[in-house]
């Protein structure tokens, strides 16, 4: 992210019960109370609690944000094929495209990066309700949306207690899939 | 939107903004049937009110809640409900009730998209004429839409103000968009909003008189418990609560609860506004479409449009006076509105043709997109 560039947004997609709302409240939070920029995190979901598709946006700015929604993202996560196919149109020519290719069999695009973050979850975490967790770590890693240090002090913050550990282990997964999957050193 | 960098950064939803600032304006009592997308309010409460000594109650239903929320302000407290369109329906009799009997409330109603169960998780703005004439009869009512989550706080303490200051019900008129946006906001300092209290008889006066009826007066509010004895009734009542069918009793009564609140309808207007000194073009705006409308304008500012953006705060009582005053230098008003244009008319009423009006209405489920409303306005003109 250019530091002092005027919007920056985010949006992060998938179905019901991943995880996104609460990604997309944890991304606000660090880029707002650690990084100290203005934030604004809408949501978009059906009347399900799981299943059905679900959305969140989040805008950075170091100016006054007015429209609350995302329109040119410049990250875009999407944990299934459903959500990748409705929103990729909605990515910036140069923006960064993630997805899940545990759930997604073709993005779509291009320059989609893959990352499978629910069986990550599964096999690093022991449970796939750590994929959201594991995606933030890759996408803050991509995109410097938010200091990783911000990031990850936050999420500490407001996971249940007794589970930093894996949250942190999950952060850290997230991390080490993006950096082989842009073929960075770890 | 941080402000005041000595004050704390929070990330806050809307719905839990409202929450923090009804606390803070002293509201110890909240009964509600929680409803998306207004849930969150009823459960930062029924956390939050027992730790200070207050009462939350999940009642059966909407009408139950508004009963409950008169029937503790009768008793001296400071009482909340929140809703969506469904719930606000059910709560349209007993918020008559409260206007006739003069009874502090506020209703906070997260609009989402209707008619009946419509959209429960996507926004519109389609209750602004309910709120206004929802209850049946001739009577004022005083509502606020707020289109920050700072301002979720300042404008839920600004409610509990004026629901004590004019004994009346206040609602507050978010939309979905609103209530479940977070937003960084600087929390203002302990003691920052100033709330009135309902005017309290002495508990020695003598021939105690309750209701309104005096010009247009607010009367004392004593409590049940005290020493004062009141009949409280939805029949049209005379100063001491008594059913009354006397013409001119009927008349100072009905006139007295709709001129408390309209008469000062100026001095109730809160705006914002946007590079209106020189505009040509105006967008009339409120809640989070004029958030869009905002962008909109500072959009169209570059294409070298002279355009401005007059957001209201005060939905009712309906203040035209700024309006009035912008009227003469304007080619055009454009009223974006998540609904098929409802406040747009006191606008054209305001102006009365001194400028063109042009409505903008979406009711798919979503809100505008800052391009949506510049390609209008830039038809408009060229038209």
């Amino acid at each position: 992210m250019t530091k002092d560039s005027g919007r920056f947004e985010i949006r992060l997609s998938g179905s019901g019960g991943q995880g996104l709302m609460l990604a997309g409240k944890l991304l606000a939070e660090a880029a707002s109370v650690c990084d100290g920029k203005n934030t604004v995190q809408t949501q978009s979901y059906g009347p399900e609690a799981r299943g059905g598709k679900s959305k969140t946006d989040v805008v950075i700015s170091a100016e006054e944000i007015d429209y609350p929604k995302a329109t040119r993202v410049d990250v875009l996560l999407a944990m299934t094929q459903v959500s990748a196919d409705e929103y990729r149109k909605s990515l910036k020519e140069d923006g960064l495209f993630v997805v899940d290719s545990y759930l997604v069999d073709d993005p779509g695009h291009d320059s989609a990066i893959g990352i499978p973050f629910t069986l990550l979850a599964i096999e690093k975490c022991g449970r796939a309700l750590f994929a959201n967790v594991i995606a933030l770590g890759a996408i803050v890693e991509l995109s410097n949306a938010v200091e990783w240090e911000s990031l990850e002090k936050t999420v500490l913050a407001r996971v249940p207690s007794g589970t930093e550990d894996v949250n942190k282990r999950a952060l850290d997964v997230g991390r080490e899939a993006a950096r082989s999957a842009t073929g960075k050193a770890s | 939107m941080s402000g005041n960098n000595e004050r704390p950064i929070w990330v806050l939803q809307g719905n839990e903004a409202c929450s923090v600032g009804a606390v803070a304006a002293g509201v110890n009592f909240f009964a509600g049937y929680p409803i998306t997308p207004s849930s969150e309010v009823a459960e930062f409460m029924a956390r939050h009110l027992p730790l200070i000594g207050g009462r939350f109650i999940q009642m059966e239903d909407e009408i139950a809640s508004m009963a409950a929320i008169i029937g503790a302000s009768l008793a001296g407290a400071r009482s909340m409900t929140a809703t969506s369109g469904p719930g606000f329906s059910l709560m349209q009799e007993n918020l008559g009730l409260a206007c006739l009997a003069e009874i502090p409330c506020v209703i906070l109603n997260v609009q989402r998209a209707g008619p009946s169960t419509g959209l429960p998780t996507q926004p519109a703005q389609g209750d602004v004429m309910q709120t206004r004439w929802g209850t049946h009869g001739d009577h004022a009512i005083i509502a606020l839409a707020p289109a920050t989550v700072l301002e979720c706080i300042e404008l839920t303490a600004c409610c509990v103000s004026l629901s004590e200051e004019f004994r009346t019900p206040v609602v507050l008129l978010l939309d979905e968009v609103i209530g479940h946006m977070r937003e960084s906001v600087a929390i203002p300092a302990p003691g920052s909003y100033k709330v009135r209290s309902r005017p309290l008889p002495s508990d020695d006066e003598e021939d105690y008189q309750p209701f309104c009826c005096r010009c247009n007066d607010v009367p004392p509010m004593a409590h049940f418990g005290g020493p004062h004895r009141f009949h409280v009734t939805g029949l049209t009542h005379d100063e001491r609560g008594f059913p009354t069918m006397v013409p001119a009793e009927v008349d100072k009564k009905i006139r007295g609860i709709v001129d408390k609140i309209e008469l000062k309808a100026d001095d109730l207007a809160m705006n914002e506004e946007t590079m209106t000194d020189d505009c040509e073009v105006l967008l009339f705006a409120y809640g989070s479409s004029a958030r869009v409308a905002k962008a909109s304008v500072k959009d169209l500012r570059e294409r070298g449009v002279k355009a401005g953006l007059l957001r209201v705060k005060t939905i009712w009582p309906f203040s035209g006076k700024r309006l009035k005053e912008l009227a003469p230098q304007l080619r055009t008003i454009i009223v974006p509105e998540m609904n098929l244009g409802q406040l747009v008319t006191e606008v054209e009423r305001a102006v009365a043709g001194v400028a063109p009006v042009r409505h903008l209405g979406r009711v798919d489920g979503h809100l505008f997109e800052p391009d949506q409303i510049t390609d209008f306005v830039l038809e408009e003109i060229a038209s």
